[in-house]
């Protein structure tokens, strides 16, 4: 890039911040006289709250008020952070902001406002509810069954929704193989964890409307959603999202911020603070979605699919939340992966009485990917074919358009981050390792997994962003953006990306922490891995206005045509002669203070993204599996990247790295389970919900191939969720190479391992 | 957000026992890496307390060894401490070995040996070591002190025989029930760091040329309480350890232990640990790589 800025490692602009403890998260902010919230949950997880015995609560010293259903609007919200559809059809109005009937153990029946923070604790143990019991359902089968009671009234079967895409014709299909394989793949409940529990504080302002400072991914959606909820116009609604200790789609939901700005409004506008509790984001935020696939494959004998047809039955829990978008989705990852002339696939979201899920980083890629994935490496090995040549075969080809929606693939070097991220892993020699150590107690196995990705959410919803910039007195540019800073690292890539357009140095170029629905720009938030390439093409639109502006600006002060005119490290450049005209901090003088002709330098653009573009990647993985404990241990791994061109190098590996660790976690450790008895969760905690430490994550590799995509910024895509799609398939696939035969299920703990290694020795089916 | 009465702390080991002894709402306090968990999550048993804070007491943390060779380990002493110590290192590997493994290094700092066994969980990894060096708890009350073998110490899940007013102040073992011992300490746990056991297997074994002499296994998580594998430990004396006679021994280990189902593990999974650890856990006492 011609100012150097782009491909750039600039350090994060917040880094020094956050590491000093000057970052203020939501807790942080002092906000007067503030009292404290407790949502009181429910102990049962299907029924319906008969009453609710508040009086001894309200005698707890220090409380102030309780809130139940019949103190709230009976309307109901969608809390899903989609962009608001004018269309209909969009997510699903199912939630009140406190219900009376309970639809999952932990729901929301009541919610305490007092004092301090124990006295609302010890109010809210004191809360008697006497319930209706109803059957409740762990499982989709239970719920899909006849005769099973309707989480929500109208929900036939409790099947949210059933769809199917199609390509082609598979029956046709499958009679040009000449192999059919078939299988079936289950991924569990796991949870984003991440480090600041969601937060909010609520208060009415000197103006009457009500502020919400809140840790959400998606300020502008949070204050249309509050209008909806509160049933008010939503302009009398303020979010502020202060810096932000991670989200991973989590906060991408609306979930406690009507709650507090409902229980401000009970105490007169006094300011309330809700802060949830690690077990409370755990069991009762949002989790990912467990998904059941069932796959059959057709192949002819030299390796190529002839069809593919897949069911994916998708567990949602107690409400809709982001509907069936996520099942969904997958049609578009199975068929943009690989090419498939023939494919069905059906996908259902069912729900059941378990933790709601939501948007969680991948949005359904990682469990459909090891599903494809685990599926391929059957295919490979029952056909005695390589799993690199089987899969350079099929790999969707680049330029090629997305058979769902047609949007042409225009980059996709999913072929080059096999076969370069093969060699930089030394495959061939790990492989020859793992293969003469067979015998033994310790085996070492390889695995390999692609993923497909799309950038944003264009066709299928808005796809807008802004950005304002504003030069400085001095030269210098402040950057307003919609978009959500969650600890990604997308603001420094924004600076970046304004820098390079305007020829200045990134720390000329100021972000702001804070996200004001009232001050920045209408941005629809963090969330499909979105930021850089949407925002920036706004920032980039942004700045390329406010370079013109200047130049213009030039011409009238140094009376030279600004066709001419070009910024280089903050000085005017005039380019017919090389000479410096004057350095941005003399212009702005005159643009601000010129008595006749001042006029400030501001460029403000909202972008319509109607584009997408498909980040690719493998993962290599590399176990050793102990056959007589089931532990798995994972020696080394590398995910190749196709994220277009990476903006900035080193938070881009931060961004690879973190999201690895998740997926290790998925593979191999996390799993949120319930009581069969009481449908209570049983491990919502840090000590029995296993997210891996540093300790259990090896050195990680990171491959970066850099095509420029021509719709992206700079030729940027999406580079936030990727890295967690592949992992966890890899992973599997290295233990069934190490261990000679397929576990089919996730995660892979030491006690599921052992168990399909006794059941295999028995001659058994594993029951896994 | 800790819902307790009040705070107080003790000078001395008289003047702890007398504020614990008086007062049947006090609880002690030490690193309170148990306490404040538990208060945090409002468990009935400590709402409310009065808490005796105990780890400033002089003289209740520190190992030292006195001239019999026999070493005292002050139940106020850190995990790291214990971990890091030159006699801990030097005479009692394992115990080292098992502070070590506990939680992360913030914990470790904070937590207690004498905390770790008056939690009385049965996971405790320095419990299931203390049993393996024969160990002695001293505890203090009113009346003086008196010693108890720490196989007597734990009664049940989280029960353990301290009345209120006793408080537990060191651990003590014998020089025979170190000298000329090896041990070693096995943590079977999903992760690496920052975990509970699901099983934990500690041996100390005594060679004699290349006989066995004397072994001593215990387990956490394999019942109730920390226990011994008596059985297993009587059919290894005057064996030579060979692969086949530690896979014999493995299998007679849950003659002993009282493993079950629960939602962390399922029974088969924890015998087949039972029987798979000591095997490791000798060869790593006797210093091969520990996978039999």
């Amino acid at each position: 890039m011609k100012n150097k800025v782009i491909g750039d490692s600039v350090p994060r602009w917040d880094a020094r911040a956050k590491v000093c403890g000057r970052a203020d998260y939501t807790a942080d902010i002092p906000v007067k006289n503030a009292l404290h919230g407790k949502i009181v949950r429910a102990g049962i997880a299907h029924g319906r709250v008969l009453c609710l015995d508040i009086e001894d609560a309200l005698r707890v010293p220090g409380v102030v008020k309780i809130l139940t259903p019949a103190d709230l609007p009976k309307t109901k919200f969608a809390t899903a952070g989609h962009p608001y559809s004018l269309e209909p059809g969009g997510d699903v109005y199912d939630k009140n902001i406190l219900t009376d009937y309970v639809r999952l153990y932990g729901d929301e029946i009541a919610a305490v406002i007092a004092e301090t923070p124990l006295a609302a604790a010890v109010a809210a143990e004191k809360v008697v509810a006497r319930y209706e019991e109803l059957p409740f359902y762990l499982t989709t089968e239970e719920a899909m069954a006849d005769g099973a009671v309707e989480l929500h009234e109208g929900v036939k079967n409790n099947i949210l929704a059933d769809t199917t895409a199609s390509v082609g014709d598979v029956e046709q299909g499958f009679a040009q193989a000449d192999h059919i394989f078939e299988s079936e793949y289950q991924t569990q409940i796991v949870q984003h964890c991440h480090m600041e529990n969601q937060a909010a504080v609520a208060y009415q302002d000197a103006d009457g409307r009500w502020t919400c400072i809140s840790s959400t991914q998606i300020p502008h959606i949070c204050r249309r959603i509050l209008g909806e909820a509160l049933e008010m116009p939503w302009s009398k609604f303020r979010v502020i999202k202060p810096f932000i200790g991670g989200g991973f789609g989590n906060k991408q939901d609306v979930i406690i911020e009507p709650l507090v700005v409902a229980m401000s409004m009970a105490v007169g506008g006094r300011a309330v603070r809700l802060e949830l509790e690690g077990e409370e984001v755990l069991a009762y935020t949002r989790v990912r979605h467990a998904i059941r696939y069932r796959s059959k494959v057709g192949v002819t004998k030299d390796g190529r699919i002839t069809a593919w047809q897949m069911d994916a039955v998708s567990k949602t829990g107690a409400y809709a939340s982001h509907g069936h978008s996520i099942a969904a989705k997958g049609a578009g990852i199975l068929s943009t992966l690989y090419e498939i002339p023939n494919m069905i696939y059906r996908s259902r979201t069912v729900l059941t009485n378990t933790g709601n899920a939501g948007a969680m980083r991948g949005y359904g890629v990682p469990q459909i990917t090891f599903a494809i994935e685990a599926m391929t490496e059957k295919i490979c090995s029952a056909l005695n074919m390589d799993s690199f040549e089987f899969r350079l075969k099929n790999f969707k080809k680049e330029g090629a358009p997305h058979p769902l929606n047609g949007i042409p693939m225009a980059t996709n070097k999913v072929a080059d981050c096999l076969t370069q991220g093969k060699a930089a892993f030394g495959w061939d020699g790990k492989m020859a390792a793992a293969l003469g150590d067979k015998g033994g107690i310790i085996r070492r196995g390889l695995g390999v997994a692609a993923f497909s990705y799309a950038t944003a959410v264009y066709p299928y919803s808005l796809e807008i962003a802004g950005c304002r910039l504003t030069m400085n007195q001095d030269g210098t540019v402040k950057m307003m953006v919609g978009a959500t800073e969650i600890g990604q690292g997308s603001d420094t890539g924004l600076i970046q990306i304004a820098a390079e357009t305007l020829g200045v140095p990134a720390e000329m170029v100021y972000a702001e922490a804070v996200t004001d629905t009232d001050i920045a720009p209408f941005d629809t938030g963090c969330y499909a891995s979105r930021q850089i390439y949407v925002t920036g093409m706004a920032v980039a639109k942004a700045a390329q206005e406010l370079k013109d502006k200047i130049c213009r600006a030039a011409e009238q002060f140094y009376k030279i045509s600004s066709q001419v005119l070009d910024i280089e490290d903050a000085y005017i450049i005039n380019t017919t002669t090389g000479d410096r005209v004057a350095s941005l901090g003399d212009l702005a003088l005159y643009t601000y203070y010129d008595k006749a002709r001042a006029r400030t330098l501001t460029a403000e653009v909202s972008n319509n993204c109607h584009n997408n573009s498909y980040p690719m990647g493998v993962t290599f993985a590399e176990v050793e599996v102990d056959t007589q404990t089931g532990v798995v241990t994972l020696l080394s791994m590398l995910n190749a990247h196709d994220s277009g061109v990476i903006i900035n190098p080193l938070l881009a590996e931060g961004q690879v790295e973190g999201g690895m660790g998740m997926g290790v976690g998925f593979a191999l450790g996390e799993d949120l389970f319930y009581d069969t008895k009481t449908g209570a969760p049983l491990n919502n905690n840090l000590l029995d919900y296993k997210i891996p430490t540093a300790m259990d994550v090896p050195e990680l590799g990171v491959l970066f191939v850099q095509p420029v995509d021509p719709y992206g910024p700079f030729g940027a895509k999406g580079l936030g969720e990727p890295p967690l799609c592949s992992p966890a398939a890899a992973i599997r696939n290295a233990v069934c190479q190490a261990l000679g035969f397929e576990i089919d299920s996730l995660p892979l703990t030491p006690g599921k391992v052992f168990a399909a290694i006794a059941a295999h020795r028995s001659g058994g089916e594993a029951n896994v | 957000m800790y819902d307790f009465n009040s705070y107080t702390e003790a000078h001395s080991i008289d003047e702890a026992v007398r504020a614990l002894g008086g007062n049947p709402n006090a609880r002690v306090i030490a690193g309170g890496t148990d306490v404040l968990i538990k208060l945090r999550s409002r468990d009935e048993a400590f709402v409310g307390r009065d808490l005796e804070g105990i780890t400033r007491i002089p003289g209740l943390a520190g190992v030292s060894v006195d001239t019999q060779g026999d070493i005292t380990i002050g139940a106020a002493t850190s995990f790291s401490q214990i971990e890091n110590d030159e006699t801990i290192t030097r005479c009692l590997a394992s115990l080292g070995t098992a502070a070590g493994s506990i939680g992360g290094p913030q914990i470790r700092n904070v937590g207690t040996i004498g905390g770790n066994l008056a939690n009385g969980a049965t996971s405790a990894d320095t419990a299931a070591v203390l049993l393996t060096y024969n160990a002695s708890l001293v505890i203090h009350d009113s009346s003086g002190s008196h010693e108890m073998p720490a196989c007597e110490f734990h009664t049940g899940p989280g029960k353990v025989r301290l009345e209120q007013g006793q408080l537990l102040t060191a651990v003590k073992i014998a020089r025979a029930d170190y000298e000329g011992y090896r041990g070693s300490y096995i943590k079977f746990a999903v992760r690496q760091a920052m975990d509970i056991a699901t099983l934990g297997c500690a041996v100390l074994v005594k060679m004699d040329g290349n006989v066995i002499e004397d072994l001593r296994i215990a387990f956490g998580v394999a019942g109730p309480t920390p226990l011994r594998a008596a059985a297993a430990e009587r059919f290894a004396k005057g064996k030579v350890p060979s692969g086949k006679i530690l896979e014999q021994l493995g299998r007679i280990c849950l003659e002993d232990t009282k493993a079950r189902d629960s939602w962390r593990a399922a029974k088969a999974f924890r015998e087949q640990l039972i029987t798979v650890l000591p095997q490791r856990a000798i060869s790593q006492a006797l210093g091969g790589d520990g996978n039999a």
